[in-house]
């Protein structure tokens, strides 16, 4: 019952291969498997959003996933938007939230940006109602939405040029 | 780690799956898009033994034309993909209509069209609106296939004609008829969430105007799919103005339904909703079908 399966998996750029028990989540599977800890564990049932990661470039709930079923595919976490280390090397949507106070304790943010970051790219000009419903599977227990809504339209000024 | 542990198979082929449920009946569980039946093992609500996971399976994600003129869905197209394909608002706009309220964006790129209705959660908007279009459930397993209506397939709370070695593996929806309407609506306290009520209505006119059917399916107000048939009953043969609607939505809330009380909302409360979405949905559906009259 306790069989390792291997996983190999490309996460930001970088291919992992990793032995793992059927029954880890991606979730953990990221944080203590890769020690890329930048994803972030909340509801562990799929209603936080915390986890929220990129699948094939599609945002997914990685609390909802097994390792094993991520076999050969491509994943983006919260590490993989900064182009480097130095401020100005964050991702436009990370320099938003930065700008305008989108966190306050920052537990929730990796979810948000990951969410975010394809909605401004399908949504390059978005309204503040479509903002508000992109981030309803998001929960925020600081900023009471208001600035994060505000990092996300001032992020989106920034990709448009 | 926090589900229960237990044995995974990644099938390529439909064959090898069934194989897989034959041989491991009871004690395995088919893993469609996980949305529903992770978060459960990660309770330990759910501990099956064996999961048997759909997802390299590529030959039940398709959306197709019927020759009927209906829509053939495979039971693992995700979500998002139906709410995005041309096809499906063209054939089945009240199925189009009815994706964005299913959850988040997050949720529908990894939940499947037949995994929320298989699973039957009383709650889900799949399961009353595959209801009202009368779509049709094609099951496989190593025994042969069987196609069932809705009516048959939904059985009770989470509960479906499904047996353990079976696999829903495609749905049909047939066409709309001419001059029919359709409205979707849903009440939640918050976008995405689990919605307190929510009703998909069809409304065909006759060549004179009058309600030639109604079909009103209700969600979260029972213990799956909850059918209005009184108040269609009310409609039927009348003209559709706002006093027959206004009729049909009292007779839905005092007779048609006998809602619960949860932590999300009171029977009264649920009650109540059930009146207003007739009302909404009747008044989207009849001018809809008046304007597919014209067309």
């Amino acid at each position: 019952m306790n069989e390792h399966i291997a996983v190999t998996v490309t996460v930001n750029g970088q291919e992992y291969t990793r032995q793992v028990e059927p029954r880890m989540l991606l979730s953990d599977f990221l944080r203590h498997e890769l020690d890329l800890t930048g994803t972030h564990v909340g509801c562990e049932h799929g209603v936080c959003g915390a986890c929220t990661i990129l699948l094939n470039g599609e945002p997914v709930r990685s609390c909802l996933l097994f390792a094993v079923q991520v076999q050969g595919q491509a994943i983006t976490t919260v590490e993989g938007l900064a182009s480097g280390p130095d401020p100005e090397d964050l991702h436009p949507l990370q320099q938003g939230f930065w700008e305008a106070h989108g966190l306050q304790c920052g537990f929730c943010t990796p979810g948000f940006l990951m969410t975010l970051v394809p909605f401004l790219e399908e949504n390059p000009d978005p309204t503040e109602a479509e903002i508000r419903e992109a981030l309803s599977g998001n929960l925020c227990r600081c900023t009471g939405y208001q600035k994060i809504v505000e990092a996300v339209q001032l992020a989106a000024e920034k990709m448009r040029g | 780690m926090k589900p229960a542990p237990f044995q995974y198979f990644a099938p390529t082929t439909l064959d090898q799956a069934l194989d897989l449920l034959e041989r491991y009946n009871y004690d395995a569980k088919p893993l469609a898009g996980g949305q529903s039946l992770v978060p459960a093992m990660n309770f330990r609500l759910a501990r099956p033994g064996v999961l048997v996971d759909l997802n390299r399976v590529p030959d039940l994600a398709f959306v197709r034309p019927g020759s009927d003129g209906g829509l053939r869905i495979g039971a693992m197209t995700r979500q998002r993909q139906v709410e995005r394909d041309p096809l499906v608002a063209e054939r089945a706009p009240l199925i189009h209509e009815t994706m964005p309220h299913i959850a988040h964006p997050q949720i529908r790129n990894r939940g499947t069209f037949g995994g929320s209705l298989a699973h039957a959660d009383p709650a889900a908007e799949l399961p009353a609106v595959l209801t009202a279009l009368q779509g049709r459930f094609r099951l496989e397993s190593k025994r042969g296939q069987r196609w069932l209506g809705a009516d048959e397939f939904f059985v009770d709370f989470f509960t479906t004609a499904l047996e353990p070695d079976e696999l829903l593996v495609e749905i049909a929806v047939p066409p709309l008829p001419a001059r029919t309407g359709w409205s979707f609506q849903e009440v939640a306290r918050r976008h995405g969430d689990f919605a307190m009520a929510g009703l998909a209505t069809l409304v065909t006119l006759d060549e004179q105007g009058r309600v030639q059917e109604a079909r009103l399916v209700y969600l979260s107000v029972g213990d799956g799919p909850v059918t209005a048939r009184q108040a269609a009953q009310v409609l039927q043969g009348q003209e559709p103005t706002e006093e027959a609607i206004q009729e049909a939505a009292e007779v839905a809330a005092r007779q048609d339904v006998d809602p619960v009380s949860d932590i999300h909302a009171s029977a009264d409360y649920r009650r109540h909703l059930v009146k207003v979405l007739a009302r909404r949905t009747l008044r989207v559906a009849v001018q809809r079908a008046k304007e597919n009259g014209q067309g």
